[in-house]
């Protein structure tokens, strides 16, 4: 068995008395798509900063593969617009990157018309691409992506899957996602997790929307979009193959 | 035209505050702090009053009083008892309240308080341009050195810190950098003028550089410009050099705006 890219395990994370995460036991080994579910406050981007390392767990431990390199994707980004800045300098800044790195990377994401464009007039699908560009700039063996289609409409919330979902399979890296599109992220994702300060059910999507804690999550109407979602993906695949 | 020797200092030590202060300025812009360095500013009269009454010079104590005043600042608002600018509005002017209440109580010196309200750049002596200077060549090696995280923290502090920038330590030398540049500046340009050269030239650079480099030195400057204008203002009309000095940044932004909103209209 390989050694997993990040491990986490009996995580909790204590703040103001309340504990946000409690015993939490997951990880991710290489090639591997995981998406992070769970209602506003369930603790998902603190989950994501402690694997990352930027919190420290108050009980339990997080082991990171040594030398694991991280691209990472913050949760809603808005660049500053009082700074003068393109976006190519942008990526400029991640260190050890030359032009050819750039140019390539945005080539990834179909950004290449907007290298010298000013960051802060970016639409937000445009925005998210170049921060996806940003993170593969790290040459990452895990993409770490907080909420990535947040605030997009659902023209760009698809168009944005399916670009990660290409971006995956010709890389190959890691995936841990946080998102509430699930019935967009079906797809790609190998592993649900569905969070409530605890895991309360993970798994593969099939499995996970079959869940009685992921109805009680998420509720019936959830539950029943998941399920059709689900059902037509299969089908889809029926035809393809 | 023969050049006066404490002209030709306040010219000096003008212009090796505006080189620290214009791009000093553009983060104070770009973090949104003018607030915060107005309220910084404000409690250098306190720093002032103190190095008088021990004798321990007016820079040191400015200093240590601005950097106290800062490290409270920033704890009180890390309780989020209070939103950002309430707090800073009470601790802004009860700071200079405390720093006049202290001026009236010197008994030894005759503080002339309007002097550093308002600035007396026209009063700079020699050791006055040590202070600029060595703060400000220290200021500026900090600045370029920490350049690329102070500018990744400043967009996003957990993408900083996740592409290992320790954040903590950068926005800690901001504030020293903050503190040591305000103290030492703010009773030769003016207490209550201070702020308008960190945020004028920065404000007025931005529309017409493509880069955060760019701005910097632009704000620079712009900044030595209005320094010069207005010290010549002060010099050929007898106008108060602080406020005169002001006004010239005001004018040329004034002029420019037109511009600005051409280049914005463009993009």
């Amino acid at each position: 068995m390989t050694e997993p890219l990040i491990s986490a395990e009996n995580l909790s994370i204590i703040r103001r008395g309340k504990r946000i995460l409690k015993d939490i036991s997951l990880s991710v080994s290489a090639g591997e798509f995981v998406t992070i579910i769970g209602p506003n406050g369930a603790g998902k981007t603190v989950l994501l900063h402690t694997l990352m390392g930027l919190i420290k767990p108050d009980k339990g431990s997080v082991t990171r593969k040594h030398g694991l390199k991280i691209g990472y994707m913050p949760q809603r980004f808005t660049p500053e617009t009082t700074m003068p800045i393109t976006v190519a300098r942008f990526l400029a800044l991640v260190r050890g990157v030359d032009k050819n790195a750039i140019d390539n990377a945005l080539e990834l994401v179909n950004a290449v018309d907007v290298a010298q464009r000013s960051l802060s007039v970016l639409s937000g699908g445009e925005l998210q691409r170049v921060m996806l560009a940003r993170a593969l700039l790290h040459k990452p063996d895990i993409l770490i992506l907080d909420e990535p289609t947040q605030g997009l409409d659902v023209g760009g919330q698809l168009s944005f899957h399916k670009l990660l979902e290409n971006v995956y399979s010709s890389l190959g890296c890691a995936v841990v996602m946080v998102s509430h599109d699930l019935h967009l992220v079906l797809a790609s994702t190998g592993k649900v997790v569905c969070l409530f300060h605890h895991i309360c059910c993970s798994g593969k999507p099939s499995a996970v929307a079959k869940d009685p804690q992921f109805t009680s999550l998420f509720g019936e109407d959830m539950t029943r979009m998941m399920a059709v979602y689900q059902h037509n993906h299969t089908r889809e695949h029926e035809h393809e193959y | 035209m023969n050049i006066e020797p404490w002209f030709l200092r306040a010219l000096i030590g003008g212009i090796g505050i505006a080189l620290v202060v214009g791009p000093l300025g553009c983060f104070v812009v770009w973090r949104r702090m003018a607030y915060f360095g107005d309220s910084l500013a404000h409690s250098a009269l306190l720093g002032i009053t103190l190095g008088l009454l021990t004798g321990i010079g007016v820079d040191p104590a400015t200093i240590i009083v601005c950097g106290l005043f800062a490290v409270l600042l920033v704890w009180l608002q890390s309780l989020r008892i209070l939103a950002a600018d309430t707090l800073l509005g009470i601790l802004a002017h009860a700071s200079l309240s405390i720093g006049l209440i202290a001026a009236s109580l010197l008994k030894t010196v005759r503080l002339n308080v309007t002097d550093y309200l308002f600035g007396n750049v026209l009063s700079v002596t020699n050791s006055d341009l040590m202070w600029i200077y060595g703060s400000g060549v220290l200021a500026l090696f900090l600045m370029i050195f920490l350049w690329r995280s102070l500018i990744l923290t400043t967009l996003h502090e957990d993408m900083a810190r996740a592409e290992g920038v320790n954040a903590f330590a950068v926005n800690l030398c901001f504030m020293a950098l903050m503190t040591i540049v305000i103290a030492v500046s703010s009773r030769i340009i003016g207490i209550l003028l201070i702020t308008s050269l960190l945020v004028i030239p920065a404000a007025t650079a931005r529309a017409f550089v493509r880069s955060p480099e760019g701005m910097a030195v632009l704000a620079g400057v712009l900044g030595v410009l209005s320094v010069c204008g207005g010290l010549y203002g002060s010099l050929r009309f007898d106008f108060p050099p602080g406020p005169s000095i002001v006004v010239t940044a005001t004018i040329i932004f004034a002029l420019l705006l037109p511009m600005m909103l051409l280049v914005r209209n463009k993009k």
